[in-house]
């Protein structure tokens, strides 16, 4: 199963994406922002970090780009797309998602170990999750506030789209506690947190067990993975 | 040279961090008289010649496609400035 892991200029995480792909037992494609080629993925990620200075807004120039142009028509058709941090906002950029992310209410930056719920488990990254699981991966961000027009936020509520919400703290001044989405057919997923840096022991979350030991992201590449075997 | 100028504000009811932040440097100064700060865009669209009819449609397409994102802003003014 191939996984492809996009990189644009400025972005931060794909190497730890591509990176959680392997652990996850998948194989990694690098695509690169300016190749519209595909290469055949059967998935794709796109990473968080920044790109191209995120002048305009976040994401936006990177939704303009050769690679998002294959990326937007393979998920219309039904590729499972994920995006982190600001993948989640070059997918809102694009389209794929509605609403947008905007600095965060308090107005720094933020770090930490995010609980979640996981609202909706219908999706190709969300599969392999309970309902209403609790889980725990890393957030970090600067612009993670999730709005969207009331009409947008009943549509998302109505139809099951809110596929993460943030637990105990909501870190950024999100609506809703809206933390991640899904789109309607299930392929593409956007959420600001970081599944990719929760895959391994020794590296991830504190957990009551051990230091460092969470791994609930790896969950999300797991959940692919399956998704691409069974179809 | 002329130019197509598009200015982007963020929309009125939703929190403007840089403003804001403005807003409370201009009262450190003592200028309580300022009430309140809102920082938007302006892009200069530039152009060989005078921008035609076309043009100036173009220009108000990109700038609600692209130039701003109607969730968060509002395109306040596409104008002519040769």
């Amino acid at each position: 199963m191939k996984i492809g892991v996009v990189t644009f200029p400025g972005t931060l995480d794909d190497r730890d994406a591509a990176r959680a792909v392997r652990l996850a037992g998948g194989e990694v494609v690098k695509l690169w922002h300016a190749d519209a080629d595909l290469h055949k993925v059967d998935a794709v990620v796109l990473p968080g970090g920044f790109s191209f200075g995120d002048y305009l807004r976040c994401g936006a120039i990177a939704a303009q780009a050769p690679v998002m142009e294959s990326i937007i028509d393979a998920a219309n058709g039904g590729l499972p797309v994920l995006g982190i941090c600001n993948g989640f906002q070059v997918l809102v950029e694009s389209h794929l998602l509605p609403g947008g992310l905007i600095r965060n209410e308090h107005q720094h930056f933020v770090c930490r170990d995010q609980k979640l719920i996981v609202e909706n488990v219908d999706t190709a990254w969300t599969n392999g999750f309970k309902l209403g699981q609790e889980i725990t991966i890393p957030l970090k961000n600067g612009e993670g506030g999730y709005i969207a027009d009331d009409e947008t936020l009943r549509r998302l509520e109505g139809d099951g789209l809110i596929t993460f919400r943030y637990s105990e703290v909501n870190p950024n001044g999100s609506v809703n506690n809206i933390a991640g989405l899904r789109n309607e057919r299930g392929n593409v997923v956007g959420l600001m947190p970081h599944p990719e840096h929760a895959v391994e022991p020794g590296f991830g979350p504190d957990t009551p067990l051990a230091m460092r030991s969470g791994v609930d992201g790896l969950t999300f590449f797991i959940s692919v993975l399956n998704q691409v075997v069974n179809s | 040279m002329p130019k197509i100028i598009v200015e982007v504000m963020p929309k009125a009811d939703l929190l403007d961090p840089a403003g804001k932040a403005v807003a409370s440097a201009l009262q450190r100064r003592g200028n309580d008289e300022i009430t309140n700060v809102r920082i938007g865009k302006r892009i200069e669209l530039h152009y060989e010649s005078t921008p035609t009819d076309k043009d100036i449609e173009a220009a108000k397409q990109i700038a609600a496609d692209f130039l701003s994102n109607g969730v968060i802003e509002d395109v306040v003014s596409v104008t002519v400035e040769n």
